[in-house]
């Protein structure tokens, strides 16, 4: 099931470079909830926060409150935080020396996990549940690489949902794959959210309008306004988010 | 595939037939004025206007809202801008039906005569409606252009109720107020199976992105 | 007109490039064919199992100076790739921008240039001389710190090769550093680190100016570790520095054997590389 996150007072920077200045914000559960903005106004930085991958960065430094399921993340051991939030990258990234097997179940077999009978049934689950098992059920074995671009991206989504997060963040999971391959995704986000709470972040304002229940609008380092996708795409509140989705920006 | 967008056009598909029946249903309820000359009955049906008129403002707003979030193209943007139409012209529908009520209330005394010929057109209006919504779910272009055909028999029998009316009119002079009424009722009707048909060109430009002139 | 100026300029550059390659070759073919030529006919099963005869008899091999090569090429091999290797972990993975870690890569730097004499002397007065004779040991140690820089750099390009993508991915997925550097990292850059290995390994092989100072070399077995051991490069220049014609043909004889030794192990690197590579 998913978990709702809330987020208090979150500032972030990049060395001397503040790039979250203040966010406050309430993630409902299983929901899918749109990150939009323009390049460099926070969005990337913001769900980095949520699995702590914000840190991982030499000269990165996070004040603030994120609250998940009713717990702050900042007490919680790093690595055991981000089996519970989960995430997908922009550039499909399957680990190159495993076969397609290996990389769904990497999650749970680095992790200690060594029957073989738990680690299968765990890779059919999440590869039905990333659209993907009908596709590669006949060459588990081959190399992760041998995918194409948009079943590569669909193999890292289970790899990561393999894990069983209740959370899973998304950065930009399509930008890089063709129209049909972006569809795919799309159509199985709309799935997922049935168990995770979802944030996807996105440059492209109508894969946010097409998938979201809420969308929220970044905008250097603020938030400028967050509420249901139907509301921001027709009659948004701020001036400056109207600008923006309308391509009038600037 | 595309997920979001089959499930928005199938609600709003859901929403025009809702809107129909309420179309239907208060039609009739006017056309029952028009038999017992209730007032307070027509009070009701002239109310229930506000139901239609809420239905219009729900399929816009779904329309607009599919619009801006799903990004339709080709022919599931005609379906959609389609849609738009069909609430209109069922709103009007709507309006036209309450008009017989309104005229219901106004008439005096017994009627000049049994109705014979206005029930009739009136069945075969909510036909047509009830066709060219099954025509735009269905996309079913043959009953689309049957609409056409049918709207002819509406025109003639409207003529008919003019020439009889005429008729008892020119020949009792007392009646001259209530054949009037009533012939507004048989131009109500007319109007009425028109917008029906305009329902069909709607389901033709979905289908051929073609604009035909049914009301021939 | 401008069009056939291009063309005619492209096919003189093309012509230069061109040339200039074949007369890279030329240095290449001429050192193996004149080995080949000499070497071959010196060359007979006796030389892989015989030791050595007395100056200026014809026969006899130089099977003492092959198995001395392997054991001190194995000795520092066995020093050298775990410590190389840690090494660049702990450059790439652990602290890629301290003052201490560019400090490391610096020397590391250096020692791959600082000429090979230099090491044998530094280990001869270390080592040798505590220890009071020569030693396979020391030969070893000498080549080892040869090859460590050569390891730590050729296996450094490797890990930085691996893309942070990947790290990104083991980290998101709830994965211990120690575990995303053995069991995702390492085996990503595998081929090239093996690679790598291999090369550093071939070019100790024939390393001769440290052993000088250090194995000195034997016209026997060698019975431990401890002792002065024959090594293929050394017994080569003594032979070859001798005034007797036999030994001369000896000499030529092992360096075809160096050189195929080195070729070989060359060849295993790419064809490891190629393989894993599908």
């Amino acid at each position: 099931m998913g978990q709702s996150l809330i987020v208090r007072h979150l500032e972030a920077w990049y060395g001397s470079n503040k790039t979250l200045k203040g966010i406050n914000m309430q993630i409902a559960p299983n929901q899918v909830t749109a990150i939009i903005g323009p390049s460099g106004c926070g969005k990337s930085t913001f769900v980095r926060c949520i699995n702590r991958m914000h840190e991982t960065l030499p000269g990165t430094k996070v004040k603030g409150e994120i609250i998940l399921d009713g717990e702050s993340i900042y007490d919680q051991d790093p690595v055991a935080l981000r089996k519970t939030v989960g995430m997908v990258f922009q550039k499909a990234n399957p680990f190159p020396s495993m076969s397609i097997y290996e990389n769904v179940v990497a999650g749970l077999r680095l992790n200690g996990m060594k029957s073989k009978q738990k680690l299968q049934a765990s890779a059919e689950k999440s590869l039905r549940m990333a659209a993907l098992w009908d596709e590669v059920k006949d060459r588990l074995n081959y190399s992760g690489m041998s995918l194409s671009g948009g079943q590569q991206q669909r193999l890292c989504i289970a790899r990561a949902l393999a894990v069983e997060p209740s959370v899973l963040l998304m950065d930009e999971p399509a930008s890089a794959l063709d129209p049909i391959a972006t569809t795919h995704i799309e159509e199985l986000i709309r799935q997922l959210k049935e168990n995770y709470t979802i944030l996807i972040v996105t440059h492209n304002m109508q894969q946010a309008a097409r998938i979201a229940d809420s969308t929220a609008f970044f905008l250097s380092g603020e938030l400028v306004e967050h509420g249901p996708t139907s509301e921001i795409f027709t009659n948004p509140n701020d001036k400056r988010t109207e600008d923006y989705i309308t391509g009038r920006f600037g | 595939m595309r997920q979001s967008l089959n499930e928005g056009q199938l609600m709003l598909t859901n929403l025009l037939k809702d809107m129909g029946k309420e179309v239907e249903r208060i039609l009739k309820g006017c056309m029952q004025v028009l038999i017992t000359l209730d007032r307070t009955q027509a009070e009701y049906w002239i109310a229930e206007d506000q139901l239609v008129n809420n239905f219009e403002r729900q399929v816009d707003d779904a329309c607009v809202r599919l619009i801006a979030t799903q990004q339709p193209v080709a022919k599931d943007l005609r379906k959609i801008i389609s849609a738009m139409k069909i609430s209109t012209d069922l709103e009007r529908m709507a309006d036209l039906a309450i008009g017989i009520a309104k005229v219901g209330r106004r008439i005096e005394g017994p009627l000049c005569k049994p109705l014979i010929d206005i029930p009739l057109m009136a069945e075969k209006a909510l036909d047509m409606m009830r066709q060219g919504l099954e025509a735009y779910s269905n996309e079913d272009m043959e009953l689309a252009h049957n609409l056409a055909v049918q709207d002819d028999a509406v025109d003639h029998m409207y003529n008919q109720v003019v020439r009889d009316l005429l008729v008892i009119m020119t020949q009792t002079p007392e009646y001259l107020d209530q054949g009037m009424y009533l012939t507004f009722v048989g131009r109500y009707l007319e109007r009425f199976a028109d917008h029906a048909t305009n329902i069909g060109e709607n389901v033709i430009y979905i289908a051929t992105a073609e604009r035909q002139d049914l009301n021939k | 007109m401008n069009d056939r100026l291009r063309r005619y300029r492209n096919l003189t550059m093309m012509g230069i490039f061109t040339i200039a390659t074949l007369i890279a070759l030329v240095p290449l073919f001429g050192v193996l064919g004149y080995v080949v030529k000499n070497g071959f006919s010196a060359l007979n099963f006796e030389f892989f199992i015989n030791l050595p005869k007395a100056m200026g008899l014809s026969g006899g091999g130089m099977a003492n100076a092959i198995v001395g090569t392997l054991i001190m090429v194995a000795i520092a091999t066995l020093i050298g790739i775990p410590i190389g290797i840690l090494t660049a972990i702990y450059l790439t993975e652990y602290d890629r921008t301290s003052w201490f870690s560019i400090g490391v890569r610096f020397a590391t730097d250096v020692l791959t240039g600082i000429p090979s004499i230099i090491v044998g002397i530094v280990i001869y007065t270390a080592v040798v001389l505590k220890m009071g004779h020569f030693s396979a040991l020391a030969g070893g140690l000498s080549l080892a710190i040869i090859m460590i820089p050569l390891i730590i750099r050729s296996t450094e390009e490797m890990l930085k090769l691996v893309s942070h993508s990947i790290r990104e991915a083991g980290y998101a997925l709830g994965i211990s550093k120690r575990v995303i550097i053995l069991r995702i990292i390492l085996p990503t850059a595998a081929k090239g680190i093996i690679t790598g290995a291999m090369l550093a390994v071939a070019r100790v092989s024939g390393e001769t100016a440290p052993l000088l100072f250090t194995a000195l070399g034997n016209q026997y077995w060698a019975h431990s570790l401890n002792e002065p051991i024959a090594a293929l490069p050394v017994q080569i220049y003594q032979y070859a520095t001798s005034p007797y014609k036999e030994w001369h043909q000896q000499a030529w004889a092992g360096s075809l054997v160096l050189i195929l030794m080195v070729i070989v192990l060359n060849l295993i690197a790419r064809l490891a590389f190629r393989s894993r590579s599908n």
